[in-house]
């Protein structure tokens, strides 16, 4: 009896203890205030931590910088995967959170998950990083800002032109597609303004966050000469570090990684969403109608260069800053003739160029000459 | 006749008072680590229950979260029962995706409702036959069935890439690769009155269909045996290898289903979205269920409620997604250490020599768990 009795308490034990959870959980007191109410409430959706020091953090960094603005209410959820997760995670920040601006920045949440929501909640903006949304087929309440960051990468290749000994350069990119060929392809360009003999080993590693093989990949680019190494994958941080732990110089990609390696940090293409988030939040608060598309380069602020690391000479200094104040005036183009790909062909004859802002870019398809990698 | 009752009775309460007992003191624990960063514990909970089961719209959240869950752990738990350690449902379900993808465009002119009923086929085929490669592996030669599905999910995902991004890539997708999409009358749409894709509906009748399966036929009988003794079954004069690939495709199924629901209700193509980590979060579910069919459901539901409180703890307080994995490492440890209590308090067995006695309590037992 005794031996039963104690197996009861033990059990009482749970019970109490069950119970208090649930009396917890179910406590009508101790929410937080619903957010107030007449403040714009703006949500920020990111694929995956905040504090990578690359794609998302360059997106929580902007997030940061309005949290000052008057009449902003900011919320925030990180490491939201690209399926009905996001769908869930948008409507959660509308209907539990009265959001009524938000900003998905992942790329592949706009096709289905952001057109479906901007459909279900046509009173709420959805603004989201990438260049996908076409008038006439997209939803009015939803769109698109992007940044012309392949002018930074140009300015990072020039950094690499003058720094590099060997003229032997790497990019280590995530997938072949437009946006990142177009990023390899300027990078090569930018170095070849200085030294024309300057080589680019590419390695493509297949996804956007595989930090085992990125360390890998810039090993093994080390231990074929390259001395300056620059990337675009999710967090370039294994690869910042892998460069500084082997003594070569690094540009950076997203979002300054200048304390990832004081050293060999040169400089680097970073975004600076503070620009597009800016417009859309003051444009909800206005009450005027969204700006669809919203792009820029160095001239409208949508893009930015990490400052010069210690390494950086005068030389190198003089040029990008000339080059830099030459785009940010707007009459620099990137690619110009004559152009040739990797394989031969050409792409630009002499004289002929390429704008900035026109759309055959975005269907990039090839690596110039001096890339020495398949897409 | 009372006793014969009670004995079932018993068990079937332990099995719920000591996994719930293990969540409350997990919920303890968190409310514990909550208060030491400085956050009130009261409010936590409050959110957690908010974000997650609080409202129509919170639970629908959750089971969304949870659809693909329930499929995919059961492409563990049904290789389970033949005793078999498969891993493999992430593969399946990126190459049931896939296959569903390209069925539905190529199709694209047919009854939607034939077209869907082919998806889903093509999708349970592939992932079925993924699976049945590890089991096959294993039965004829000796290859570690942990090992060969772990490696089989890498193979999938390498070729699910390799075929999105190449032969089977629609070229109008420029910055996402993807397959051609899928019209959207042949998509799979919501459950009835709700805003939670079909992925569930399959999930659950799949489920219950194991379920009786296992427990009510005599090939799932079979198959238990297979799974206790396989030497003992095979003297028996059962044909073991084929229970344990048949086990073994049947869960693959399952996974490449989810995979479907995921290509037909939600992204309508299949690209690299589809590689989410549910392969690899039903591992989990499964356990979890103790490899139960019928408790997946619940299992997936709560796993479901905890991602979508996340987001809510996230959004209210300011606190990074690894918060809910504290939350939900801490309940899952309990629940799995747990199990080392089943059989231990007497009262959950029937004391033969005061059968009414022993009906009280057990009643009294329902009583106090509804109550709660």
């Amino acid at each position: 009896m005794s031996e039963a009795n104690s197996y009861l308490n033990r059990r009482d034990v749970l019970k109490r203890l069950g119970a208090a959870g649930v009396v917890g959980a179910l406590a009508p007191f101790g929410i937080r205030a619903a957010l107030a109410a007449d403040k714009l409430v703006v949500g920020v959706i990111y694929v995956g931590p905040r504090d990578d020091y690359g794609y998302n953090q360059a997106q929580a960094q902007a997030a940061s910088a309005v949290k000052k603005l008057p009449g902003v209410t900011i919320i925030e959820q990180e490491k939201v995967p690209e399926t009905n997760d996001v769908q869930k995670t948008m409507g959660s920040m509308i209907e539990q959170d009265g959001a009524t601006l938000i900003f998905p920045t992942s790329f592949g949440y706009f096709d289905p998950h952001v057109i479906r929501m901007a459909e279900k909640y046509p009173k709420v903006r959805f603004a989201h990083c990438g260049g996908l949304w076409t008038e006439g087929k997209h939803p009015k309440n939803a769109g698109s800002y992007f940044g012309y960051i392949d002018e930074c990468q140009y300015l990072n290749g020039i950094v690499a032109g003058f720094t590099s000994k060997t003229k032997k350069i790497g990019f280590i990119a995530a997938k072949p597609i437009p946006q990142v060929m177009r990023n390899i392809n300027a990078f090569t360009l930018g170095a070849q303004s200085v030294d024309p003999k300057i080589t680019t080993q590419l390695i493509i590693t297949g996804d956007w966050s595989l930090p085992v093989k990125e360390a890998e990949a810039a090993n093994s680019m080390i231990d074929q000469g390259v001395d300056v190494i620059t990337c675009h994958v999710d967090s370039p941080k294994v690869i910042v570090e892998t460069a500084e732990r082997r003594a070569i110089y690094v540009c950076g990609y997203h979002a300054d990684q200048t304390v990832l390696a004081p050293k060999g940090y040169l400089t680097g293409a970073e975004w600076n969403w503070v620009t597009p988030y800016t417009t859309h939040i003051q444009d909800a608060i206005a009450g005027k109608s969204m700006n669809n598309f919203l792009r820029g380069g160095l001239k409208e602020g949508f893009v930015k260069m990490s400052p010069y690391g210690k390494a950086v000479s005068e030389a190198a200094r003089s040029k990008a800053d000339s080059v830099k104040a030459a785009m940010v005036k707007g009459d620099y183009v990137v690619f110009k003739g004559p152009l040739k790909d990797n394989t031969g062909k050409t792409i630009l004859a002499k004289g002929a160029a390429y704008q900035q802002t026109d759309p055959v870019l975005e269907q990039m398809n090839y690596l110039v000459e001096g890339v020495v990698g398949k897409a | 006749m009372q006793s014969a009752r009670v004995a079932h009775l018993g068990p079937a309460v332990e099995a719920l008072v000591i996994p719930f007992g293990a969540l409350a003191v997990a919920l303890l624990l968190f409310g514990l680590f909550m208060t030491v960063l400085g956050h009130d514990p009261l409010e936590v909970y409050a959110l957690i229950y908010k974000g997650g089961f609080a409202s129509s719209f919170s639970w629908q959240n959750t089971l969304s979260r949870a659809a693909p869950l329930i499929l995919t752990a059961l492409c563990v738990a049904l290789p389970a029962q033949a005793g078999l350690m498969v891993i493999g449902s992430e593969g399946a379900l990126v190459l049931g995706g896939l296959a569903a993808a390209v069925v539905g465009h190529q199709l694209g002119g047919m009854i939607p409702s034939v077209i869907k009923l082919a998806m889903a086929v093509a999708g349970m085929l592939v992932g079925g036959l993924w699976i049945a490669l590890a089991g096959a592996l294993r039965q004829y030669r000796g290859i570690n069935e942990t090992i060969s599905s772990l490696l089989l999910n890498y193979i999938a995902i390498a070729l699910f890439n390799h075929l999105v991004e190449g032969p089977l890539r629609d070229p109008a997708s420029l910055n996402k690769p993807s397959t051609m999409p899928i019209p959207d009358v042949n998509m799979l749409g919501n459950l009835p009155g709700l805003d939670v894709h079909w992925g569930l509906g399959f999930g659950a009748i799949f489920c219950v269909a194991m379920y009786v399966l296992i427990k009510h036929t005599t090939h799932g009988f079979a198959l238990r045996i297979v799974g206790g003794n396989a030497r003992a079954a095979r003297l028996a004069g059962l044909p073991v290898s084929k229970l344990v690939i048949v086990a073994c495709f049947l869960g693959g199924a399952a996974s490449g289903l989810a995979g479907m629901a995921e290509v037909a209700a939600v992204h309508g193509s299949a690209n690299a979205s589809l590689i989410a980590g549910y392969g690899y979060a039903g591992i989990l579910v499964a356990f979890i269920a103790r490899q139960n069919p019928l408790a997946i459901i619940p299992v997936a539901v709560f796993l479901g409620g905890i991602s979508a409180s996340g987001g809510m703890l996230q959004r209210r307080l300011d606190l990074p997604d690894a918060t809910v994995l504290v939350l939900q490492g801490i309940a899952f440890l309990l629940i799995l250490a747990s199990e080392t209590l089943y059989g231990r308090f007497k009262i959950f067995k029937p004391r033969e020599t005061e059968p009414a006695a022993a009906v009280d309590k057990a009643s009294s037992l329902i009583v106090q768990e509804v109550a709660r």
